[in-house]
């Protein structure tokens, strides 16, 4: 039931007299089920006639367990829980969540391995931006942009399918390195691909970057100064957007990224519009990486030979007694990382995603954190949208592109 | 909950004269091809929910395209991605609030049975708190999956005992034993 409460002054014996305005503000409860968000989260909104007085984002529809899941299964078990945290972007999850394991245990991955998450990892980061932008686009009422995005998500989709031999849930990482080898006659299709999801790009730019409506509905709102943005923990293109040069692949390089030439673009507002553009920028600039891997991968192994930490290959589980050893140790007891704890972070699609492991030496986590990047832009909602209409929340909310899956873990 | 399974029932019932067939059968195929969902998306699957929306598998080409975000004009609940037991009760709300005849569709495994979250939070199966007409496996299912999942779903209704009128039995009337001091609990 909503709750109406009295503007301090505005009742009671004495004002009953004066002829004032009855001023109440409203209690408005959005969601958790609202078809203009995407993404499971209550707002209890306190209105005084259209304007937002007070915000508060209720989360822990999808709360999954995630962390405790984590400390029951062995290291390698962790990773289809790792897909879903972002399940727009899964590939960039998991090897995140690899980097920090392989940080614990001092592993070093091959350089081809080192080329495939980079290019695996931008491929799902043009899906994220493309199902924000489009996600965005639709609950401005826009439809046409949507099926554009959904459209080029499918083809690249297709290719990561091929890839991985799954659409969206990838688990394709590996302690080490990667679970397999580019397929045959690969590469063609993607750069196939990558030019056909320039052509939508290129429509969904000209549907939208322009257009009034689209103009006057994020122009200006859900604004963000560059401190304010530093100080509520902002990270990815939501700070970007608030002109702050800040991206962990160019400020703390990690796998191939020291090796790729492309620009980090900036905002200059911090309002939703730039949140929008900059997302159609990266997608530009991801796809110019993938092409740069493709130029620089060389032949060469895809996983690290060390026993303790890869399953043998079958010849040798099959032939030799020290490789059904190495088999039946890892399988039964799970890898053994060595004792200690780490933070390590890489850059997803929505930010900074970071983890915090501890190992206490046996085959399985002890503690697994994980730092989601949405969560900080979720606490930084009601600064954003306080004082403003009630309409600008939707474009605010969906520049965030809060995934429930990685802000409940 | 008996209730609810009466207007859903696949069996025919057995006194059916030939002009209730006839008028079963065309609402049924009436029914069938224009289902207006309502879609509760929660996690993952709601990527594949999109893909399904999309250009390329477009469900509208089986009579399903329009979402309604109002269960009281949806008849075809899609409860899709996971739901935990914050949400259940937002769930169950939700599927009381849709006007009969009305069917659920589980998609993916979490709202089928809980999926690989079998833990504290996650409700094992939607069906718990409400009856399921089909469910869909997969984490998440492939869009083809899903459509699969409907063109059963349309079989199914096909097969109903459709009414002009569906009239539901009298709510039982809540008897309280004579002599009996409800306070005390002890018969006097």
């Amino acid at each position: 039931m909503p709750v109406q409460r009295d503007f301090e002054g505005a009742s009671g014996a004495d004002s009953a007299l004066e002829a004032r305005l009855p001023t109440k503000t409203m209690s408005l409860n959005m969601g958790p089920s609202h078809p203009a968000s995407h993404g499971t989260v209550r707002f209890n909104i306190e209105l005084d006639g259209e304007n937002i007085v007070k915000l508060d984002p209720e989360i822990g529809f999808l709360h999954r367990g995630f962390e405790k899941s984590c400390e029951n299964v062995s290291w390698t078990q962790c990773l289809p829980y790792t897909d879903r945290l972002n399940y727009v972007s899964a590939m960039c999850n998991n090897f995140g969540f690899l980097s920090a394991v392989e940080k614990l245990a001092g592993i070093e991955i091959p350089e081809r391995a080192k080329f495939i998450r980079t290019l695996a990892a931008e491929l799902h980061r043009v899906c994220d931006h493309l199902t924000c932008c489009g996600a965005m686009a639709l609950e401005l009422g826009g439809f046409a942009p949507f099926l554009y995005a959904i459209e080029a998500r499918e083809l690249l989709w297709d290719r990561v399918a091929e890839l991985t031999g799954a659409r969206l849930t990838t688990s394709y990482g590996r302690i080490g390195g990667v679970d397999r080898d580019l397929p045959e006659g690969w590469e063609k299709k993607v750069r196939d691909t990558l030019e056909k999801v320039q052509e939508f790009r290129a429509e969904m730019d000209a549907l939208l970057t322009h257009n009034r409506i689209f103009l006057d509905r994020t122009r200006g709102t859900g604004v963000m100064s560059a401190e304010d943005a530093v100080d509520y923990g902002f990270t990815g293109p939501m700070l970007r957007a608030s002109g702050v040069d800040y991206d962990i692949r160019k400020a703390h390089p990690y796998w191939v990224y020291d090796q790729l030439d492309f620009k980090v673009p900036l905002g200059t507002t911090g309002d939703n519009y730039d949140r929008y553009y900059i997302r159609m920028m990266e997608m530009a600039e991801s796809i110019s990486m993938i092409e740069q891997c493709f130029d620089k991968m060389k032949p060469g192994p895809h996983i690290i030979d060390d026993w303790r930490y890869v399953l043998p290959p079958k010849p040798q589980v099959y032939s030799t007694i020290e490789g059904v050893i190495g088999h039946f140790k890892i399988v039964m007891e799970g890898i053994k990382i060595p004792k200690g704890e780490c933070y390590a972070y890489t850059e997803t699609p929505n930010g900074e995603l970071g983890w915090y492991l501890v190992s206490d030496g046996s085959g399985r986590p002890y503690k697994v954190h994980c730092r989601a990047p949405g969560i900080q832009l979720v606490g930084g909602l009601e600064h954003m949208v306080k004082g403003s209409l009630l309409p600008d929340l939707i474009p605010t909310f969906d520049a965030i592109n809060m995934i429930g899956g990685e802000v409940e873990q | 909950m008996a209730e609810n399974f009466q207007a859903i029932t696949t069996r025919r019932e057995e006194a059916q004269g030939f002009i209730e067939r006839m008028v079963s059968r065309g609402l049924g195929w009436a029914r069938k091809y224009s289902l207006f969902q309502y879609p509760f998306v929660t996690a993952c699957c709601g990527m594949e929910y999109m893909s399904m929306a999309g250009a390329r598998y477009d469900i509208a080409r089986f009579g399903a395209e329009f979402p309604r975000f109002s269960p009281r004009q949806a008849d075809l609940l899609m409860v899709v991605g996971t739901v935990n037991l914050k949400q259940a009760p937002i769930l169950k709300r939700v599927y009381e609030q849709m006007a009969e005849p009305k069917w659920v569709i589980a998609f993916g495994v979490c709202a089928s049975s809980g999926g690989f979250y079998d833990n504290y939070a996650v409700l094992q199966g939607i069906d718990k708190i409400i009856p399921v007409d089909v469910y869909i496996p997969g984490c998440p299912p492939r869009p083809e999956q899903v459509l699969d999942g409907l063109i059963l779903l349309q079989e199914k209704i096909q097969a109903q005992s459709h009414k002009l009128i569906d009239r539901h039995p009298p709510e039982p009337e809540l008897v309280r034993p004579a002599g009996r001091d409800l306070v005390s609990g002890v018969n006097k």
